[in-house]
């Protein structure tokens, strides 16, 4: 990758997460009303009211209220929540474990099934495989998550009780925390009980959030790999006598890669989003769920720090999928 | 074109249960048995039965009817969604194709910052400062996937640009506006309709969510998500409550997505799906 390749993509990247900030900031600034009482709620008393107006310089222009706002989130400083009074930061830290631990697992699950099901519809085009993934993919696509996640609470925790149908752990278990991640942590404390509880706690929701990363990944690698199954160094593979499988996986799967991580950039957008569906059908303790609470709660300091931090994960993902992409495909970062 | 329609399997599919959806709507008030807001107090949550078909909700109103009535509120916001991200998302993809350079480098960076946000994070941060309501969910969703159509008109537009007969308009002396709405809009159309059938789907499926969030349809209307976030408080004695909701948003977004799979392979041959 060549340096003026990373250094374009890194101003850009910056542009953007200012953008973000500007819109965030005049979003906030839309709402009718007093921007102080708006983040300190309707019990402020008159003595914080004053002090924050003045930390937010709410009496002076708008791009000096900006500039002393970007200065503020910069140094970490999102405000305090108006529900417990506890910097919001704080309390977004302690949520983000819970959702990275939920969509590293459905990501898991999506790229897993999505792309065996996509290699295997493609390599049997037409057959009954095929034709079943690929319906299963468009039902995948269409659904509606928070209703497949209601109806898999309904069969497997409320019909054969088989699965647990809310939280992390079951309330009488706990285990030391270390990083915030269930999974790991119990692992760390050698607490297989409590492992083995995490995963029942873990299926559902990961099952749920999964569906739609899955159904695409699975239509984009058939098409990617239909078309790569064509080419003449494929046949050439073939006729030199190579096994099917090492045509399939060595020639085929790795050049019709392009496409798919292109695809899984734009997933972590949607799962992003989809975990704020899911985390409230789960009660899963996460920053998706935080984020509805808050609305709920009409806590803006708290709505907006989250999405300002939705926006920058998903913007520092599409641009490590920009890198791999670029070390995948050396044509990309040299018309550049 | 029709022939072609006919030709593929999965736009006649989707063809079929779009025209079921549409008559659903426009004959709604005849076919539903039920006021759709009319609380029986006496039938709570009664099971899917031969006078109630879909049960009945914790109020007593038949959950058939409802679903019967949330068709036209469905296709409505999917439609006005569409209209509300089609037009502006259009306008700013055409100017920044056309005119490229600054132009195209402000509008584009512009849109590359409201891609950054998860579209449904979006739409919710949006409805929570106008107030949740479905007219607030409609202009929320719609906003959401301006960037998308602009980029998709945009990537016509250069295309289109560099065609000879678009260039001999221009040195024939042709104005600006002429050039790009008369010659080069047409030809731009197949990947906005392509996109804006699919849209379609996308919008309820998101109209649907903010609902369930509570943050789109108010009660008693018998808006989808809604209806879903109700029937989850009782999804351990009457699961059917959120149950057909669900079916029914199924539904209408697989006959959206199925019609625009197939509009996409008639319209847009270098898309082709295998």
């Amino acid at each position: 990758m060549t340096p003026g390749y990373l250094f374009n993509r890194l101003v850009q990247l910056v542009l953007i997460l200012l953008g973000v900030s500007i819109i965030v900031f005049l979003m906030l600034r839309m709402v009718p009303g007093d921007s102080a009482q708006l983040l300190l709620g309707e019990f402020a008393s008159p003595q914080e009211l004053a002090s924050l107006r003045a930390k937010l310089g709410l009496d002076k222009p708008l791009v000096v209220q900006y500039w002393i706002y970007l200065r503020n989130i910069l140094s970490g400083d999102f405000g305090n929540s108006i529900r417990t009074g506890a910097p919001v930061i704080g309390e977004i830290m302690e949520r983000f474990s819970a959702t990275l631990e939920l969509s590293i697992m459905a990501m898991g699950i999506a790229i897993f099934i999505g792309m065996i099901a996509g290699v295997i519809s493609a390599v049997y085009q037409q057959s009954i495989f095929d034709y079943a993934s690929m319906l299963v993919a468009l039902f995948g696509v269409s659904v509606p998550i928070f209703w497949l996640g209601l109806m898999l609470i309904y069969f497997f925790s409320v019909r054969w009780q088989v699965l647990p149908m809310m939280g992390r752990l079951d309330m009488m278990m706990d285990v030391p925390r270390v990083t915030g991640m269930i999974f790991i942590d119990s692992l760390i404390s050698l607490d297989f009980e409590a492992f083995w509880n995490a995963a029942q706690h873990m299926l559902l929701p990961a099952i749920t959030l999964s569906t739609i990363p899955m159904a695409i990944l699975a239509r984009i690698t058939r098409s990617s790999m239909l078309e790569v199954l064509r080419k003449d160094y494929i046949r050439t593979a073939k006729a030199k006598g190579m096994s099917e499988m090492v045509v399939i996986l060595r020639h085929a799967l790795r050049n019709a890669f392009l496409p798919i991580v292109t695809v899984m950039g734009i997933n972590f957008g949607i799962l992003l989003g989809g975990a704020v569906l899911t985390e409230t059908i789960f009660s899963w303790p996460g920053l998706g769920r935080y984020v509805v609470d808050s609305l709920m709660a009409r806590d803006y300091s708290a709505v907006q720090a989250c999405i300002l931090i939705f926006a920058v994960l998903m913007t520092g993902i599409n641009f490590m999928v920009d890198m791999i992409y670029a070390i995948l495909d050396p044509r990309i970062r040299i018309n550049e | 074109m029709f022939h072609d329609l006919m030709d593929n399997r999965s736009a006649t599919a989707g063809l079929i249960i779009i025209i079921l959806i549409v008559i659903t709507a426009i004959i709604g008030p005849w076919l539903a048995p039920f006021s759709p807001i009319e609380p029986i107090p006496l039938d709570r949550l009664q099971g899917p039965g031969l006078i109630h078909y879909f049960g009945t909700d914790s109020l007593g109103r038949d959950v058939f009817s409802r679903v019967i009535y949330g068709t036209r509120i469905s296709l409505m916001i999917g439609l006005i969604s569409v209209v509300i991200s089609l037009v502006p998302g259009t306008l700013l993809g055409l100017l920044s194709g056309y005119f490229g350079k600054r132009v195209d480098s402000f509008i584009m960076r512009t849109m590359d910052v409201l891609l950054a946000f998860p579209a449904i994070l979006l739409a919710i941060f949006i409805t929570a400062i106008l107030e949740p309501s479905l007219t607030n969910t409609m202009i929320a969703v719609g906003i959401v996937y301006i960037p998308h159509y602009a980029r998709i008109v945009r990537s016509s537009v250069l295309f289109l640009k560099e065609q000879l007969y678009i260039q001999s308009v221009s040195h024939l002396g042709g104005s600006h506006l002429r050039t790009i709405f008369i010659h080069i809009l047409p030809n731009a159309m197949p990947p906005i309709i392509v996109y804006a059938t699919l849209g379609m789907g996308t919008a309820v499926l998101q109209a649907a969510a903010l609902g369930f969030l509570g943050l789109g349809a108010q009660p008693p209307q018998p808006e989808w998500g809604a209806m879903l976030s109700e029937g989850r408080q009782y999804i351990q004695i009457a699961p059917h409550v959120g149950a057909f909701p669900g079916l029914a948003i199924l539904f209408l977004v697989l006959g959206f997505n199925l019609f625009g799979d197939g509009l996409r392979d008639i319209l847009d041959p270098s898309l082709r799906s295998q």
